[in-house]
């Protein structure tokens, strides 16, 4: 059957085009045109060509060096909370009441870190981890462990992967436990009766089923690790040095601290496609996997 | 190989039952004999889910005993007993091939080796799997995954008796016959006993030798088909075996006969006058009623004729009363007036819902 072709249902896709236009691709493209551009203030701009994007992925420039020193500082930092997150929000899920009013209970006292606005969150740490005042702080230095975030780089880490750690092993965990409640109880009970040992439960029946879960707890937790930008700003603002500088860190002092329109704008762009990229290969992943199962 | 023995067991879902609708199953004491075909027949919600889990070790019983060739086994795990189970949703490990699926209980076990790879093979010729064998469980259709779970019970040389409960639930019809003719096959090649539950009767009918029908959480007949369908000892095994069911009617009854709505009966068999308050009731199936000209048997005035195709059944009315009977097939019936006669020796007494032993003549 030949179905008819109306061009005039372009007309209704116009209202969708309009929007993202106006809302992304024009704000981006002003930032295109800041990065192919030098600016000395008095809003005169000189056409600077690939000039900026040239320094930026050149490592042995000052620029190229500050971005892959704070990009490698992101991965890591997106690597530790992976490694952390994810195992722990698994055991979590794993742990958790599979019914009655404690169910409730969990889920609640799992929310609370996932309502706390990112501010609020990197000011109850920033207190929190302090060693003259800070609970956390004060009891660490007095078992005898130096503890200072504010001095000492390897403190500073510590604190923001755990406050990471602290604020969204939620969401992999209520992640895992929305996979694991899709689960029949007819699966548990044949598992009894094949005499399966709880090793060879979750290896064969509660993996599988959170396997897709997992997948979207990575790829969420992945983004948002790497763009981190607010918890980190607020305890450490970077330091100390640049130990905890994340791109988004650096970025906003390249634009806003020393107003270098032009490299600020081409790290943003370069960031951009980074993370676009990284999206791409998940939803590849993903799909493959899905089409490979069917 | 074994025979299981249920001495006065009860179940409870609330802590401390005191009337009897506290209980989910009402304290039994029953034999399942070794090598028998069971079927645990009844509506939803009757308590045979619950009595199956019960035997498979998935539950505790509240009180009684559950003992496996005279040994108590009440409190040992499912794993610990030589029992399988298929549930009404086939269970197959995605991520593991069939092969793999059949020989998980032998490796859970910590079988190894061409022990287990003869096992396997052995199960899946039985079953017709061996094709299937490299497969992953994921994208089989349903009754494929369902002879894998039956599978996974069956590759235990030690298993002393399978469980179904509702196994054809999610089966196609016209597998659904394949599939129980395998069942069948199955339990005569290997001397198992089985336990089928099911809340269809045409299952349990054609799968088992024993059909035990469970109402309300407590064991109403224990029989063969045939025995259900002539002879119900209550009026729910009426109802519920036979389409339709046993037709059951208000009655008084004394010595041979029983009057139904002003109307005498002979019956085949004497009982002694029953009016202790009781609730007296006449069961007849549609089968032993028969539709006949107006004049010739007990008037009744028909409201409906069905057309069933191999048979048809008639609605009718005796004094008000509706009831179904069976249309002869040379009867033309035409206004709404015509009469019943019955067979005396299929028609029986029933006080509060139990079957009343008449004496024969």
């Amino acid at each position: 059957m030949d179905k008819p072709i109306n061009q005039g249902a372009w007309l209704l896709v116009l209202p969708v085009l309009l929007i993202v236009a106006f809302s992304a691709i024009v704000p981006l493209m002003t930032v295109v045109n800041y990065s192919v551009q030098d600016t000395f203030g008095n809003n005169q701009f000189f056409w600077n060509g690939i000039g900026w994007y040239q320094e930026l992925l050149d490592p042995t420039s000052d620029l190229g060096g500050r971005f892959f020193d704070a990009l490698w500082r992101n991965l890591l930092f997106s690597f530790l909370i992976l490694a952390i997150e994810v195992p722990l929000g698994i055991a979590v899920a794993l742990s958790m009441p599979r019914d009655g009013w404690r169910v409730a209970a969990t889920l609640v006292v799992l929310a609370l870190p996932l309502l706390i606005p990112w501010n609020v969150v990197g000011t109850i740490w920033q207190i929190f981890a302090r060693e003259d005042i800070g609970l956390l702080g004060w009891v660490v230095n007095r078992l005898g462990i130096p503890y200072n975030y504010t001095a000492d780089p390897l403190s500073a880490w510590v604190t923001i992967v755990t406050m990471d750690v602290w604020h969204w092993t939620s969401l992999v965990a209520l992640l895992c436990y929305a996979g694991l409640r899709s689960i029949p109880d007819a699966f548990y009970q044949a598992a009894r009766i094949d005499g399966a040992s709880q090793w060879a439960i979750f290896r064969n029946i509660q993996l599988p089923k959170m396997h897709r879960v997992l997948l979207i707890a990575v790829l969420l937790r992945f983004m948002d690790s790497f763009m981190i930008y607010t918890e980190p700003f607020v305890v450490t603002g970077g330091g100390p040095g640049n130990s905890t500088t994340f791109v988004s860190i650096d970025l906003v002092k390249l634009a806003l601290g020393q107003f270098d329109l032009g490299k600020a704008a081409a790290l943003s762009i370069v960031y951009n496609l980074i993370i676009l990229a990284v999206c791409w290969v998940f939803y590849t992943v993903m799909t493959r996997m899905d089409a490979q199962r069917n | 190989m074994a025979r299981i023995d249920l001495q006065n067991l009860g179940h409870s879902y609330t802590p401390n039952p005191r009337s009897d609708t506290d209980y989910a199953l009402k304290p039994m004491t029953h034999v399942w004999e070794q090598g028998g075909a069971y079927a645990l027949l009844g509506p939803s919600g009757c308590g045979k889910t619950t009595l199956l889990n019960i035997i498979s070790g998935l539950l505790t019983p509240s009180e009684g005993r559950v003992l496996f060739d005279g040994k108590d086994v009440t409190a040992l795990p499912t794993e610990a007993r030589n029992i399988a189970q298929v549930f009404q949703f086939p269970v197959v490990y995605d991520t593991m091939t069939v092969y793999e699926n059949l020989a998980f209980p032998l490796r859970n076990r910590g079988l190894r080796g061409p022990a287990v790879d003869a096992r396997v093979r052995e199960i899946a010729e039985l079953l017709d799997l061996t094709p299937d064998l490299k497969r992953r469980g994921r994208g089989l259709t349903a009754d494929a995954k369902q002879k894998i779970s039956l599978g996974r019970g069956l590759v235990r040389p030690d298993v002393a008796a399978i469980l179904f409960d509702e196994p054809l639930t999610v089966i196609d019809p016209h597998l659904k016959w394949e599939l129980r003719s395998k069942l069948k096959a199955l339990h005569r090649a290997l001397d198992l006993t089985m336990i089928y539950v099911t809340h269809d009767q045409t299952e349990a009918l054609t799968f088992a030798d024993k059909v035990v029908v469970m109402h309300d959480g407590r064991v109403v007949q224990i029989g063969r088909p045939d025995e259900l369908f002539a002879k119900p000892a209550h009026v729910f095994v009426g109802h519920f075996i036979g389409s339709p069911g046993m037709n059951v009617l208000p009655a008084e009854v004394a010595g041979r006969a029983a009057k139904i709505g002003g109307h005498v009966i002979p019956l085949g068999r004497a009982y002694p006058p029953l009016n202790g308050g009781e609730k007296i009731e006449v069961g007849v199936r549609p089968e032993f009623a028969t539709l006949a000209p107006a004049g010739t048997g007990v008037p009744v005035r028909v409201t409906r004729i069905d057309d069933l195709g191999r048979v048809r059944i008639a609605k009718v009315e005796l004094s008000g009363l509706p009831m179904a009977a069976t249309v002869p097939e040379n009867l033309s019936v035409t206004g709404d007036e015509a009469s019943l006669t019955f067979d005396p020796s299929m028609i029986h007494v029933y006080a509060n819902g139990s079957l009343v032993e008449g004496e024969a003549a």
